[in-house]
């Protein structure tokens, strides 16, 4: 079991969630979050008071997976979310110990799906 | 000028004032006798659509404060803090609204010593239905009173942008209590009361340009001095809501038609004119802030429209009841000019936390429009007012220029009176960990924002 998380454009969500359900990928959380990579931020101009450094808007996928499913995840998410620019984001993929599913009390690569 | 210098000429200033004729209409019994059409000018006599249109301006100068101004400085402040600006500004409301009844309208329009009013109209003792025809002779006297109010609301709250996110609700509430009555109430006195020295002197200030403006942006600059800058400024503190802040500047706008046109005190083509000149102002100084911007910065900014509007409805302000629209394009056009060199410039440079702009808004702004009011007023628009320099009378200029430093003088030293008594009596400022926690969670137990529901 791995536990994949994306830090991707926002205005590209739309087009990974598509690619993920096509995928038969339907079980993700997303959050709004701020960061900055190789963009180091932008600089806003407040009555004429620049600010440099401010962290652009970004969303974050939590998305929890079997090992066959690991690698569709990966294509899709790419597939939505690249422009071949910077600033398109990342993908972590970190082991996952346990998964359990709360209404059932199920455990391990069952709960996932 | 000195202090002194000042109080010593007001009893004099009075002396000349008292000579002019006493208000119309008291009719010798005798000459009504005799003569069936009285020669003499009727009583005041209430005008429906006078009364109907100040009533109404009235109800727009109340909505300046909440929320025009409160959305306009609720957003340019951190989350943290959007309440204590919502509840700076309703308290204004509600403190100097009950102040103005008891004695407040008093000090500031009983005709009075030189100083201020006295306590002849205390709780509004005198003041009734009908009308007082020195101010106004055509509606009630307690509309006057009551629109009187709302500038007296407004004015101490614009000073919030200058200490806000660090000042402690109790000391706000006793600062204002005390700058309304030992700063406003005077210099309202001394510009629009019947014996103020500064009417006297032959002083243009139609709609506010030092009693409210200048004097609130002078007031600003002395508080933002002494308590300090924020926590964290000059990282970043940027606006957490700039729609609020355009709602907030629309509403502003919006009212400022009550209270430029509304002072005209009648329904009539000078409240149209004065109606005219402050749209066009307020248009031609967002449009060249904006413009400014795209030239100096690359991008024009919402901000900066709202920001150049506001500066340009201050500055038109004084001038609105005497200037033409040309007039009104260039003190619109100049006052953008004036005020993003404070605010984007000079504020920077010498690093004060002005934190919202009250002085190099509200001041600068003021400054400019009670200046350029001896450059541009002309009688043609107004023939109760007076030539500016640019219609070949120079002395209204300086006259002009004797009102502002007068103003800017008295408003610095009182504040600094006032800010050093609420300081010793309760503290200004807010203890160092409730001021990075924000002061709706420690001033007012409440938090703007959820984060969840």
């Amino acid at each position: 079991m791995k536990l994949v998380i994306a830090i991707i454009q926002p205005h590209k969500l739309e087009d990974v969630k598509a690619e993920l359900y096509k995928a038969d990928i339907n079980l993700i959380t997303v959050s709004e979050v701020l960061g900055h990579g190789r963009q180091m931020g932008v600089t806003e101009v407040y009555r004429g008071v620049k600010e440099t450094g401010n962290l652009l808007r970004k969303v974050r996928l939590e998305i929890g997976v079997n090992d066959t499913f690991l690698q569709p995840t990966i294509d899709a998410i790419i597939k939505g979310a690249r422009s071949s620019e910077v600033g398109d984001g990342k993908i972590f993929v970190l082991d996952m110990k346990e998964c359990i599913r709360i209404s059932s009390g199920e455990k391990g690569p069952v709960a996932i799906g | 000028m000195s202090l002194l210098g000042f109080f010593t000429l007001a009893p004099l200033a009075m002396l000349i004032a008292d000579e002019t004729p006493v208000p119309q209409g008291i009719v010798p019994a005798a000459v009504t006798a005799v003569v069936q059409v009285p020669v003499v000018p009727a009583a005041p006599k209430i005008d429906s659509g006078d009364t109907a249109w100040i009533l109404t301006s009235s109800a727009l100068v109340m909505l300046m404060t909440l929320p025009g101004l409160a959305l306009f400085y609720g957003g340019l402040v951190r989350r943290k803090n959007v309440l204590s600006i919502l509840m700076q500004c309703s308290v204004a409301i509600g403190v100097i609204s009950v102040q103005w009844v008891l004695f407040g309208y008093s000090l500031a329009f009983h005709p009075g010593t030189g100083f201020w009013g006295g306590f002849q109209w205390m709780g509004l003792h005198g003041v009734g239905l009908e009308p007082y025809a020195d101010y106004s002779a055509t509606i009630p006297h307690q509309l006057f009173m009551i629109f009187q109010a709302m500038f007296a609301v407004i004015t101490p709250a614009l000073i919030i942008g200058a200490f806000a996110e660090r000042m402690k609700f109790s000391a706000f509430v006793l600062f204002i209590l005390l700058w309304a009555t030992f700063v406003y109430d005077p210099i309202a006195h001394w510009v629009w009361g019947m014996g103020g020295w500064l009417r006297g002197m032959g002083t243009l200030d139609f709609a506010g340009g030092t009693v409210v403006h200048i004097n609130a942006g002078i007031a600003a600059i002395v508080t933002a001095l002494f308590i300090g800058r924020r926590k964290g400024y000059g990282q970043t503190v940027p606006p957490h809501n700039l729609p609020f802040t355009v709602i907030g500047a629309g509403l502003l706008w919006f009212g400022w038609f009550g209270f430029n046109s509304g002072s005209a005190l009648a329904a009539n083509g000078l409240a149209v004119s004065a109606f005219v000149v402050t749209n066009t102002a307020a248009a031609a100084a967002g449009v060249v802030w904006a413009f400014i911007e795209w030239f100096h910065n690359g991008k024009p900014t919402t901000l900066g429209f709202a920001t150049g509007a506001v500066a340009g409805l201050v500055a038109i302000t004084p001038a609105s009841g005497f200037v033409d629209v040309m007039g009104a394009l260039a003190i619109g056009a100049g006052v953008s000019v004036f005020c993003f060199i404070m605010v984007a410039m000079v504020k920077p440079k010498f690093g004060y936390d002005d934190s919202l702009d009250a002085f190099g808004v509200h001041g600068i702004g003021g400054i400019w429009g009670a200046l350029a009011t001896g450059l541009f007023a002309t009688k043609a628009v107004n023939a109760a007012g007076a030539d500016g320099l640019f219609y070949g009378n120079p002395m209204q200029f300086i006259i002009q220029l004797k009102a502002v430093a007068v103003t800017v003088v008295y408003s610095a030293v009182a504040t600094l009176i006032i800010y050093k008594l609420v300081d010793v009596l309760v503290g200004v400022r807010i203890e160092e960990k409730d001021e990075l926690k924000g002061l709706d969670l420690t001033e007012h137990r409440e938090a703007g924002y959820t984060v969840l529901e």
